[in-house]
């Protein structure tokens, strides 16, 4: 194994082993912990190391197969993304930790097929955050997204009519995404996202370009369930088997929302006044308001724990992606930060609601009753994800808010910074209630003292540690703002 | 209008595609019936492909198989073939397209099991009793 090609190796040895965990697994489920757990740490470990070794060397540029840029497909690994190759690594390999003693549980002899899928999706959301052609990432966004439909599919009941809710929306999104790539192919003759953007600019027909992006922009946001196209989304999350939900729901809306970054950055960036001067920018922040307190007032009507983490995902998609169109470097920082943030956020409290459910069964707000005596360690992880949602310091999420309204002040856009004062509010409303119903209601009037009955710790342990992250997180904002986020945004810019 | 017809028939096939693609949408977000949006989103997925296609073509343009050898030799006049990277590409796109069939219809059948009709207000129907 050479060194120079280390970042190959953290797709190659998860997509690999998706291939052995359905060929061992199908004979023996003691096969499908050690092989998905020991390919994901690898990948952790390796993208760590591809990290520093991206900051310290700079962009890796890496063709594939041989075939030069701009007609071979390239890979590019700037620092930022290399800071996304480490979150999707980091972030599988708990979730996946989690989902195992879960899927044993809810799909019985179908593990293997079910981690399988699981695997191929990680491996399409790891490429999605390195891949530097436009057409390449259309590809690996349905990878993503098929994998994602038949894992929705393995739920109960309503599950398979909401998964093919979500393939026709999907399909839309997908389907615009490529109409986009289509006109910047017309236009400029090449695939390659640098290259596009060298070329566009030479060019005449500014209508097409705009069309171009309108198209390439509406696509990313049906797939990241940017209000008002969000509709699929709260009922494909809820009704995934619990496993499914640990990867799906904190990686997928937010490795879109990078991909709208890069889309943004490195491809329309040159012609980004296009979008200033029709009003367009402002418009849309005032919809990324919009969206973040609708999100946040269903959020507020569901009287189901999953249903309403399910709607303050979109509500947070809002947050990110109004604070990219705030187009101001803080507004910019805030909403890279709170990529990395809310992934971790909602994996906490999504590991959280899968300990609950995995000893409990239900996710019910009366099931939850009195639940602190007997969960005290999954209960206080979930606090502390709740703190870090509502944005109380020194949690993570107090420090991408922040930058996220300073943004928006800076901008003058006070509709956003006003929805996102809401949403705090409201997010504060809606733990606060659970918290209490958890630790202050007793059930059924017994004072007896209830044994301890934790989840399994494959699936405490990175609850736990994720928990633990999102104060390391906070902690090192700081540092991980000046090392990786302002150089990037620095060459954006 | 003499001047938008002519724009029309100078560009027919990129109208058709409009055209095709209207059908598609149609069909996956006005139609009841889970198959038939399942086959709107094909025909919506086809007129990309078609669309991605005909931008390859050239007026006078040949198949774009080439002797190696005498394309090393003597290097290759772009206007004698046509494009052959969006035929490429769209390769990849049918696989795509194919892939998501097979999984919806994969999951139709597991719909039809569960509520036995494939019409979303029947579904719905069953849901709310």
């Amino acid at each position: 194994m050479t060194f120079a090609n280390l970042h190959m190796y953290v797709l190659a040895v998860p997509l690999l082993t998706a291939l052995a965990v359905n060929l061992l697994g199908r004979r023996s489920r003691t096969w499908i912990a050690p092989l998905t757990l020991g390919a994901l740490s690898f990948s952790t470990v390796a993208a760590a190391l591809v990290l520093v070794r991206v900051l310290r060397e700079g962009t890796l540029h890496y063709t594939v197969g041989n075939w030069s840029p701009p007609y071979g497909i390239e890979l590019v690994i700037d620092p930022l993304g290399a800071l996304m190759l480490l979150l999707v690594a980091a972030a599988a390999l708990l979730a996946t930790s989690g989902a195992l003693p879960s899927v044993a549980l809810e799909l019985p002899g179908r593990e293997h097929l079910f981690f399988t899928l699981y695997l191929i999706l990680i491996v399409g959301l790891m490429g999605l955050v390195i891949t530097g052609d436009a057409f390449n990432l259309y590809v690996l966004l349905e990878i993503t997204s098929i994998t994602t439909y038949g894992l929705v599919a393995m739920g109960k009941g309503r599950a398979p009519l909401a998964s093919f809710n979500y393939i026709i929306m999907g399909s839309i999104g997908a389907c615009f995404y490529l109409l986009g790539v289509g006109y910047l192919y017309i236009l400029t003759g090449t695939l390659n996202m640098a290259d596009i953007a060298a070329i566009l600019p030479t060019l005449p027909g500014t209508v097409a370009a705009a069309t171009a992006f309108a198209f390439l922009l509406v696509g990313l946001w049906i797939k990241m369930a940017f209000f008002p196209l969000h509709g699929w989304l709260p009922n494909a999350y809820s009704l995934a088997p619990t496993g499914a939900g640990l990867l799906i729901a904190p990686l997928m809306t937010k490795v879109t929302i990078y991909l709208m970054i890069r889309v943004l950055y490195s491809i329309i960036h040159p012609n980004w006044a296009l979008l200033a001067e029709s009003g367009v920018q402002s418009a849309l922040v005032w919809a990324a308001a919009l969206g973040i307190v609708c999100a946040s007032a269903m959020a507020l009507g569901q009287r189901d724990l999953k249903r309403m983490l399910t709607y303050l995902i979109v509500a947070e998609v809002g947050y990110m992606v109004g604070g990219v169109f705030l187009a101001n470097e803080t507004g910019l920082t805030g909403a890279l930060l709170h990529i990395v943030n809310d992934a971790l956020m909602t994996l906490c409290l999504f590991l959280a609601a899968a300990a609950i459910v995995y000893r409990t069964g239900s996710l019910e707000f009366d099931s939850l009753r009195g639940l602190y005596r007997r969960m005290p360690v999954t209960l206080a992880a979930f606090t502390l994800a709740a703190f870090s949602m509502i944005g109380v310091p020194p949690t993570a999420g107090f420090f991408s808010k922040w930058y996220l309204l300073l943004g928006g002040i800076e901008a003058g856009q006070w509709g956003y910074v006003g929805a996102l004062l809401f949403s705090s509010l409201v997010n504060a409303v809606l733990f606060f209630r659970i918290i209490e119903i958890a630790f202050f209601r007793n059930s059924a009037a017994d004072d007896r003292p209830l044994p301890v009955t934790e989840a399994p710790a494959m699936l405490v342990g990175p609850l736990v540690l994720s928990a633990l992250a999102l104060v390391v997180l906070g902690l090192g904002a700081g540092g991980l703002v000046d090392s990786v986020i302002l150089p990037a945004i620095a060459a954006f810019l | 209008m003499d001047g938008f017809l002519a724009e029309v028939v100078a560009k027919y096939n990129y109208w058709l595609y409009v055209v095709l693609m209207m059908i598609g949408f149609y069909a996956m977000i006005g139609k009841r019936n889970l198959v038939k949006k399942l086959l709107g989103m094909n025909i919506f997925q086809t007129a990309i492909i078609l669309l991605f296609v005909s931008s390859g073509v050239k007026r006078g343009g040949g198949i774009p198989i080439l002797d190696k050898y005498e394309v090393l030799a003597r290097g290759v006049d772009v206007a004698t073939v046509v494009n052959p990277l969006p035929h490429v590409l769209m390769l990849t796109a049918i696989v795509v397209s194919v892939s998501v069939t097979g999984v919806a219809l994969a999951i139709l059948q597991r719909i039809y099991r569960e509520y036995g009709t494939l019409e979303e207000d029947e579904i719905l129907e069953k849901l709310g009793q």
